[in-house]
């Protein structure tokens, strides 16, 4: 069976896995690492968003043999490390605004927020109306408006 | 009733609590609480009270549960925390967090040394192990306290016998206990000699609500912390001994079955492939990992016998409805009366949550387990028994947190098709559904349709008939049972069963002279459920569209109207903070507009106000595989639950109330077609999106009015889907009367295949990085 090595959360990891599973089943299935959720599995409800390599990604609609061995994926469990911390500010600001209902979207909805932010950045702009309206991660509680809320409040902490 | 008055009456009685015989403190009390008086209306035109006014669901959830009442208990460890398994599910609604600030108020212990899980199914509960009908905090305030406050007093207890001191000399804090001489001992120190080797029953009275320091103050969730760091486990994070991922592939046609399968051994052979199983559902598979499981799905190829909805699309079933739909009888009516007459339609919707139907379950020869978010664990206990041909005391049922239910998790599906593929492979099964599966053989909001005739004469509305003909709603998970079990004693005598549940659910809360509203039902070829009420939303938004439109005809004001016939001074009250918070009148420019409107139910009340944009530049924004349209970029909410416990997660059930009514009148609807739903994902059923979200949006809980919980979780659904309908009626100058409103339009999607019964996953994600 192939093997596959990558970064996961600041570690090497090797899998044996058939190439073309895709990277959420491997997080899950495999490496029980399941902050990453289902929700489609065609890359649509976003519940599963992670960075690869600081970007925002979604690991179902990624084979696991198109991930190299430098490629670093950080799911919501890896976060707070990025920045050496306990928790990441946008993770504090959504404790802050209380933002999860049944929080089964969250782990994406956060993943997403941080990307969204230094993506805003990167254009030279603050976060914004605009911005936010691209957001394409479903919470079926609809807890939008406290997402905009906490994802303004944690733009400017990290 | 005097709400004041009742509360101040409450809070003098003595309650019987339990200590149960165990090594550390555990104290009880039996689920149960007292019937809420009729309100009494006052009327220009007096309506007779309708039966849902004098009884509503929510009460006859309550009178169910006084027979059959189970003990609840509250536990007290050596380290000084506290915990309670609540007997109902969390699925978002925040109930662990609201039972652990009652039992922080009575025990007076931080909420956060206060553990909440979810109770097994627990068969001795009967009907009071069933989270539905926004019934929690209403049938569970009083026990909870009870026993936690039989708890303080056997720590009290226990201190004034190692001080030395009397009771009365004694005062908690924080989890600790203090003595007039200044002595403190720690209910740590306390929870083993406060426990008790026999079971007592004792008094006990409550904290009086001006001493309130938990209840009725804002707190965050319990489990927020677990949400937003990935820890918080649903069914398909556990790790169960050799349950592996386990998916079934699926009819073309709703509810189709299984004729052959021609390639078994083949798809057995795949990669990671354990275990094919032909199954009474479809043709189950498990494997390595879902993903693998997939691919078998995909791969399997299957000849399927007809469905129970063969040939079924949108128009068969209006037609049906159409022919179902029972008389209107106007009664006598003098001359100049005018009289507005509307049909209404509400096609299938869907009630999926985020967390599609999914159960783990591991059946061997004499026993099961299994594990899923089940608001009616009981009722799925005995069906896998029976399913699996076993007593009911050999088949365990772990209640999980829930990633949303909306309806759907009142049923078992997963977890009784779970039970049933495990036992077919002789293994433990991870099964969950595909999304496509969860859209398209999920259960679905049945369409409806709602036929209102009103007549208005001189400035007064003379009579209010409404006809509402749905497809079949199904109560098959015992909330149906909860209800006949009592309606016998109601003036509802003759009714059949789901026309019984209309009754106690629907109300008029105007002033409308004679006022009829009735049920009939067709087909029950669908699979259905509730959805974040079962009636209510579309009942009263035709009914607060009529409302508009009478009072344009008498050319009055919608928000004034409202307040001239609304029958309660609750209601009157929510509607004016509303209106005045979301400044109702306000000069808006052409194409845009306000709408308002309210719902009472379940001993409740909410009122909203939204802004909506229907201008050509909002409504000609494109988005990808998505739904623009008309924007909602305002919205209020006033709310009134009688006592809000934690009113920072009332706020967050209104707002995502709010967010399903933009969705339900605006954007998402199930198109049937040839028996089958065209929609198969979030990139065809259009739930609300953040570019659908208002920007502005506020909650106002009213202060305490009656001093007594109401329901919540279903509460700001109706109103908000009512406000919107309003708001774009008098935005473009058109009656919508067909919700979502762009159900008719051409379909905004290419429908996904049908065989195979899911999409493939695709391999693009590294391309939409960002």
């Amino acid at each position: 069976m192939p093997q596959h090595t990558f970064r996961l959360n600041g570690e090497e990891v090797t899998v044996d896995i058939e190439d073309d599973v895709r990277l959420l089943w491997v997080l899950r299935d495999v490496l029980g690492v399941t902050g990453p959720k289902y929700g489609c599995g065609i890359g649509v409800c976003q519940a599963c968003t992670s960075h690869i390599n600081g970007k925002a990604f979604n690991p179902c609609s990624v084979r696991v043999a198109d991930l190299g061995p430098d490629d670093e994926v950080t799911t919501i469990e890896g976060l707070p490390a990025t920045v050496g911390r306990e928790l990441h500010p946008m993770q504090e600001a959504w404790l802050e605004h209380d933002v999860a209902q049944c929080g089964y979207c969250q782990p994406g909805q956060i993943m997403a927020a941080v990307a969204k932010v230094r993506q805003a950045r990167a254009a030279g702009h603050e976060i914004g109306d605009a911005d936010l309206d691209e957001i394409r991660n479903i919470c079926r509680c609809g807890t939008y408006f406290r997402i905009r809320e906490a994802i303004r409040a944690a733009a400017t902490r990290f | 009733m005097g709400a004041q008055g009742h509360a101040h009456d409450m809070d003098r009685r003595r309650f019987l609590g339990y200590v149960l015989a165990a090594p550390v403190l555990t104290a009880a009390a039996r689920l149960g609480a007292d019937l809420a008086a009729p309100e009494q209306a006052a009327a220009a035109v007096p309506s007779l009270p309708g039966p849902a006014e004098i009884l509503n669901l929510n009460d006859m959830l309550t009178v169910a549960a006084l027979p059959t009442a189970g003990l609840i208990g509250v536990q007290l460890h050596p380290d000084g925390t506290a915990s309670f398994a609540l007997p109902r599910a969390e699925v978002g609604q925040g109930i662990t967090t609201s039972s652990a600030m009652l039992i922080a108020e009575e025990l007076d212990l931080p909420l956060d040394r206060i553990r909440v899980t979810l109770a097994d199914a627990r068969p001795e509960l009967l009907f009071n192990q069933l989270t539905g009908g926004s019934n929690t905090t209403i049938s569970t305030y009083l026990p909870i306290r009870v026993a936690a406050a039989t708890a303080r007093g056997r720590l009290l207890a226990a201190a004034a016998a190692a001080f030395g001191e009397p009771v009365t000399a004694l005062t908690t804090r924080l989890g600790v206990v203090t003595s007039a001489a200044g002595r403190t001992a720690t209910y740590a120190e306390l929870a083993v000699a406060a426990a008790s080797r026999t079971t007592l029953q004792v008094a006990v009275e409550l904290k009086p609500a001006r001493d309130f320091a938990v209840i009725g103050t804002p707190r965050n969730r319990i489990d927020a912390r677990a949400a937003v760091t990935g820890r918080k486990q649903y069914a398909m994070d556990l790790q169960v001994p050799g349950a592996l991922p386990a998916m079934i592939c699926r009819p073309p046609t709703i509810n189709g079955t299984v004729r052959s399968v021609a390639n078994l051994a083949a798809v057995r052979a795949m990669p990671g492939i354990t275990d094919v199983a032909v199954v009474s559902t479809g043709v189950a598979v498990r494997g390595r990992t879902f993903g693998q499981c997939i691919d078998a799905v995909r791969a399997l190829q299957v000849a399927w016998g007809p469905g129970t909805a063969e040939g079924a699309s949108d128009a068969t079933v209006r037609e049906e409805l159409r022919r179902a739909e029972l008389p209107l009888v106007v009664p006598p009516l003098p001359i100049l009366t005018k009289a507005v007459d509307v049909r209404f339609t509400f096609p299938f919707a869907g009630n999926s949550a985020l967390e599609t139907n999914c159960a783990i379950a591991d059946v061997r020869a004499d026993r099961a387990e299994v594990w899923g978010s089940l608001k009616s664990p009981i009722v799925a206990q005995e069906q896998i028994a029976l399913r699996l041909g076993l007593p009911v005391s050999a088949v365990q049922v772990h209640v999980v947190d829930g990633g949303g239910s909306f309806g759907r998790k009142l049923f078992s599906d997963a977890a009784l098709e779970a039970a049933e593929v495990s036992k077919a492979m002789g293994k433990p099964v991870k099964l969950m559904w595909h999304r496509a599966d969860d859209v398209r053989q999920g259960r679905t909001h049945p369409m409806s349709t709602s036929r209102v005739r009103a007549t208005h004469s001189l400035g007064q509305v003379l009579s209010y008939e409404q006809r509402h003909t749905s497809v079949a709603t199904d109560f098959g998970h015992g909330l149906g049972e909860v209800i006949t079990a009592t309606a016998a004693q109601l003036p509802v005598g003759g009714l059949a069963f789901s026309e019984t549940i209309f009754v106690l659910t629907q109300e008029t809360p105007y002033n409308f002279g004679v006022v009829t509203q009735l049920l009939s039902e067709v087909d029950k070829g669908f699979n259905t459920g509730s959805m974040r009420n079962i009636y209510s939303p579309n009942v009263r938004c035709a009914q607060e569209l009529v409302v508009d439109r009478i009072a344009a005809d008498m050319g009055k004001d919608p928000y004034r109207f409202r307040r001239d016939f609304l029958k309660d001074a609750r209601a009157r009250a929510v509607l004016d903070k509303a209106a005045e918070l979301g400044q109702w009148g306000r000069a808006m420019p052409a194409g845009t507009a306000q709408g308002i409107a309210l719902h009472p139910e379940y001993h409740s009340v909410a009122a909203v106000l939204v802004e909506i944009d229907c201008r050509p530049q909002t409504t000609g924004r494109t988005i990808p595989n998505a739904v623009t349209g008309p924007r909602v970029t305002k919205a209020v909410c006033a709310v009134d639950v009688g006592l809000a416990v934690n009113p920072r997660g009332l706020e967050a059930q209104m707002m995502g109330g709010i967010m399903d009514g933009i969705a339900l009148a605006l954007t998402s609807s199930l198109h049937l077609k040839d028996g089958a739903f065209l929609e198969a994902s979030w990139d065809n059923y259009f739930y609300t999106r953040q570019w659908n979200t208002p920007a502005e949006l506020e909650v106002f809980v009213m202060p305490p009015t009656t001093g007594e919980p109401g329901g919540a979780g279903e509460l700001a659904v109706a109103s908000a889907m009512a406000a919107v309908a309003c708001a774009y009626r008098r935005a473009t100058g058109t009656m919508p009367t067909t919700f979502p409103i762009n159900h008719d339009a051409p379909l905004a999607f290419e429908p996904k295949p049908t065989v195979p019964p899911v999409p493939a996953s695709p391999t693009d994600g590294l391309d939409r990085a960002y």
